[in-house]
């Protein structure tokens, strides 16, 4: 309680704000620097890991996909390299190179087709019934005019179906014709969809119409435009390599697309996947190392706070004893000042004090003469006299004491009888303890062993304790008990007074420097804790018993000079 | 006739006049004294004085030094120190510088009385005794 008290004052407080601070700035400075650069190098070669696995994994498909075009294309090639038109028109012969065909490559070759110039098939082999089929207006028979060979963009056709053709352009008897073969949609699209990364990484492919080329996976992609123009832009320019973008999606979603052209830059392959899948670890890890940066943050903050409380508090209490001992000091030196002042006030008192009594014994002298014998005043004059005879006694007993007690301000140990310093003391402050309606009893244990303190000291301590005493029974008047026994290896010295008590919350801290339950300016708070200081020093022990409205007592043990040791050596 | 007479040194004038009143009223000689050079000067002048009564603390020349000098000077008179100090050392210091007795202000004058009594005495037994041994040599000279 009283050390929080302590603390609150705000010069405390500031300082351990700045210890705290000073503490934190500097475990925290490095920590932060080397969390950042290990976080960002970290962050990038993971970056670059992932984006080089993707890339790789996204190019080993377009090859393969590429590949199997071109393998495509070339089966095609060959057969219409091989035969020519005339052979290729008679459907047994084409069906039978469909078997052919679909026993190698099993159902990547749905069907064969021999288109004529005008677009007419003059011969087909295959599930669907597409003999005499007009082609003519087909959009990918004017480009496969066009070029020697071609391969189309999936489309739906004739048959209703998604497929797409590959078709080789040859001349026969002055006549352009075209063989051309479906390619299994499902076959070419499982191409595509064994490329599977992660949770939600998956691949498709675009034409340059934007239009799925592959099927596509529940609830994947709408709004593809915007990005990919961004590859196609990527593709003018030429690149050729594997394209690597992160793009938020419509639901705000951070996804990672990496793209390659296939087919001479027609098509293009997309390898998308979100990018919470695809860091996962590298977000696992900033988890972990922000867990453990918080609680190390907080760990080197409550440290730094209580440690540098806990250094506080010490300089607090050093801070109070330091402040303490000054007091001591300086009321010590006060005690000394009152001391040396006393005496000068009790010599200069003392000859005036005899030259009164000096006095009025001349004027006893004189009485004794004849003239005077017969004043009727003379037994009046006598008492008179008399009376002031007592009253300079007494101012001599006053000023005696009173420089007695100054004089004996050293702090030098000495062979004292405690009974003869209580008496001394009782003695001195017997006039106040009667202005107080309290009485002073003694009961002291006769012969005790002598003991080895300073006598200034001592008086300070019993003076002190009967001083309180006093001031406690004040108002009511009392009787203060004062015994001395042997006990043991002490002189136990009690003080017990009969006055209010102290209170139980008080009783704790009456031995605490500056605690006083006197009103301001009155009392310093000292008194009882030089007691303390004192009787400590020298080896005995002070303690207090108090009971509300019954009384209070201070029991004192004084140890006895260790003198029987030094008999028996 | 004077029962002795006696130097009374002190610097308070007013004690040194009651008492040198109250002493005279009680059949003795005083001369009195208000520093220590005042007094050596008053032993010079006064060969016949017996006994000295001393105040301890006297500015300039205090107590114990005035004694030294009186002692050195007159080692047959008698001094009895006054003090207004309940200090024993001081008393005890002039006891060892050869001072008869001592004495606290304010004193009682029966014990005053009796003190310088007795100091006379000790000064008339000191001087007897001077006498008879000069008395000896004397008589005990061979022609």
């Amino acid at each position: 309680m009283n050390k929080n008290k302590r603390l609150k004052n705000p010069y405390y407080q500031s300082l351990i704000r700045k210890m705290a601070l000073i503490v934190i700035i500097v475990s925290f400075t490095p920590l932060v620097m080397a969390s950042c650069l290990i976080l960002d190098y970290f962050h990038s070669s993971y970056h670059e890991k992932v984006y080089a696995h993707l890339g790789e994994l996204v190019q080993k498909h377009q090859q393969n996909i590429d590949g199997f075009l071109t393998e495509r294309l070339s089966n095609i090639r060959f057969l219409a390299n091989s035969y020519d038109f005339e052979e290729l028109s008679d459907e047994s012969f084409l069906q039978n190179k469909l078997t052919v065909l679909q026993q190698d490559y099993g159902t990547v070759f749905e069907d064969l087709g021999v288109v004529n110039e005008k677009g007419l098939q003059v011969a087909y082999a295959g599930p669907f019934k597409l003999e005499k089929a007009e082609y003519s207006k087909a959009d990918w028979f004017k480009k496969a005019m066009n070029s020697r060979y071609f391969i189309s963009d999936v489309f739906m056709g004739l048959r209703g179906q998604p497929h797409f053709i590959v078709s080789v352009k040859s001349k026969w008897q002055g006549e352009w014709w075209i063989l051309r073969a479906t390619i299994n949609f499902l076959e070419f699209n499982s191409l595509v969809e064994n490329l599977r990364i992660g949770k939600t990484g998956f691949a498709f492919i675009l034409n340059r119409e934007k239009e799925f080329q592959t099927k596509l996976l529940i609830g994947s992609i709408s709004d593809k435009k915007h990005y990919m123009d961004h590859f196609f832009e990527a593709a003018k320019v030429g690149n050729k390599g594997i394209h690597i973008v992160e793009k938020k999606d419509e639901f705000g979603n951070m996804k990672i697309y990496v793209g390659a052209f296939l087919k001479n830059n027609e098509w293009l392959l997309v390898c998308q996947q979100n990018t919470t899948d695809a860091f996962f670890d590298l977000n696992r890890v900033r988890k972990i190392g922000a867990v453990i940066f918080l609680l190390g943050g907080l760990g080197i903050i409550s440290t730094a706070y209580l440690m540098s409380r806990r250094m506080v508090n010490r300089i607090a209490t050093a801070d109070k004893e330091k402040e303490m001992m000054n007091q001591q000091v300086i009321e010590t030196g006060k005690l000394a000042t009152i001391g040396e002042l006393a005496a000068g006030i009790a010599h200069e008192i003392n000859n005036p004090v005899a030259i009164m009594v000096e006095e009025a014994g001349w004027i006893e002298d004189l009485l004794e003469e004849e003239e005077f014998k017969e004043g009727e005043n003379l037994n009046e004059f006598k008492r008179a006299l008399k009376q002031i005879h007592t009253q300079g006694g007494r101012c001599k007993e006053i000023t005696f004491k009173l420089l007695s007690f100054a004089r004996k301000t050293d702090s030098r140990a000495e062979d004292v009888q405690v009974n003869d310093l209580i008496e001394e003391v009782v003695a001195l402050s017997a006039q106040r303890a009667r202005y107080g309606k309290v009485l002073i009893n003694e009961n002291l244990e006769k012969d005790l062993p002598f003991i080895n303190i300073s006598q200034s000291e001592m008086q300070q301590v019993f003076l002190n304790l009967i001083n309180n005493a006093c001031d406690a029974m004040e108002k009511k008047g009392g009787t203060i008990e004062i015994k001395t026994q042997l006990a043991g290896d002490y002189v136990e010295v009690e003080i017990a007074d009969n006055g209010p008590g102290i209170a139980k919350a008080n009783l704790a801290r009456i031995f605490d420097p500056f605690f006083t339950t006197k009103p301001v300016g009155k009392g310093t708070g000292l008194g009882l804790s030089i007691c303390y200081g004192i009787i400590n020093k020298i080896g005995g022990k002070i303690d207090v018993r108090s009971v509300l409205d019954v009384g209070t007592t201070f029991r004192i043990l004084l140890p006895l000079k260790k003198e029987k040791a030094q008999h028996t050596l | 006739m004077s029962l002795s007479t006696i130097l009374f040194v002190d610097d308070e004038i007013g004690f040194v006049e009651t008492m040198s009143k109250r002493l005279t009223k009680r059949d003795f000689t005083i001369i009195p004294a208000h520093s220590g050079e005042e007094a050596l000067e008053q032993l010079e002048k006064h060969r016949g004085i017996e006994v000295v009564l001393l105040d301890v603390k006297m500015p300039g020349m205090d107590g114990i030094e005035t004694l030294g000098k009186i002692k050195s000077k007159y080692p047959l008179a008698e001094v009895i120190m006054l003090t207004g100090h309940a200090t024993v050392e001081s008393a005890i210091d002039g006891m060892k510088l050869g001072a008869f007795d001592y004495l606290m202000k304010p004193c009682d004058m029966d014990q005053l009385v009796g003190k310088v009594t007795e100091a006379a005495s000790k000064k008339k037994r000191h001087e007897d005794k001077i006498i008879e041994a000069r008395m000896k040599e004397i008589t005990s000279r061979r022609p």
